[in-house]
């Protein structure tokens, strides 16, 4: 029912140096593909695009499939990429997850019904925030957010880190 | 760990207890800026999840706020060369 109990950190290989890896290697990449000259708004929204993605992909990649809602980006990822691999005309850009099979949803409206329903209720803008969240039972929903926030405020730390690195090397 | 089998007055569907939710929504108290500083008064946990999506909102325009101003940066910087020097930086702080 429980996630596992915290995680040792190991020092030498942190979740922030993780991320900070692979977010620099995908942001080298990035101004590798693109030509420095080009500065044309719409490169530098495919730009911004890419980047954000990568930052998010990053993060997810690092937690890797230690929880729930990492494995729920991961997936997400996965299957927008073979959505556009595959057939151009028909793409699905949504941002959503697709909604959890039959079984889950059973669950979710049995809690509704038992005291904590005022607290399902409450939660039901929570679920839509944190990924993978429409499918998890409320305990590991605020596991879950707990770590993700966790994970979200480091993205932002290392990317104001990177910004103000660029700003002082011009 | 298997957690306290539910009380008679509770359904029988769910067997999460009213004190683990009460820690967990602590624990998330604690993480969100607007309501650390109320450490000590109570809070309800309506309005702890309430700030929690806010917080979640707040921290994901962040990201896109600064992917963007990286976006502009990146356009007109060489990154391969600083990439070393970087993380040398970031990971020292």
């Amino acid at each position: 029912m429980m996630n596992t109990p915290q995680q040792v950190k190991n020092p030498s290989s942190s979740l922030k140096s993780r991320f900070i890896t692979r977010f620099l290697g995908a942001l080298t990449k990035i101004t590798a593909e693109d030509p420095i000259s080009s500065s044309s708004p719409t490169r530098i929204f495919q730009r911004y695009r890419r980047i954000k993605v990568a930052s998010n992909k990053s993060m997810a990649y690092s937690v890797r499939s230690r929880r729930i809602w990492s494995r729920a980006m991961l997936s997400r990822f996965r299957s927008r990429r073979s959505a556009f691999s595959g057939r151009r005309s028909s793409v699905k850009t949504t941002n959503c997850t697709t909604s959890p099979p039959p079984a889950l949803i059973k669950v979710t409206i049995n809690e509704k019904k038992t005291a904590k329903g005022g607290l399902d209720m409450q939660t039901d803008e929570l679920r839509e925030l944190v990924p993978g969240g429409e499918a998890m039972d409320v305990c590991n929903l605020l596991d879950e957010t707990a770590h993700y926030i966790k994970c979200l405020t480091t993205q932002v730390q290392v990317m104001r880190k990177i910004v103000d690195f660029y700003h002082l090397s011009k | 760990m298997s957690g306290r089998r539910s009380r008679s007055k509770q359904s029988s569907v769910s067997s999460i207890t009213d004190n683990q939710i009460t820690d967990l929504v602590s624990k998330l108290q604690h993480l969100i800026p607007e309501l650390r500083r109320r450490r000590f008064d109570k809070v309800s946990t309506s309005k702890v999840l309430q700030e929690t999506c806010n917080y979640i909102r707040s921290l994901h325009r962040e990201v896109e706020d600064l992917s963007d101003r990286l976006s502009q940066l990146l356009a007109s910087t060489d990154g391969g060369s600083d990439q070393a020097a970087i993380i040398r930086s970031l990971l020292m702080q």
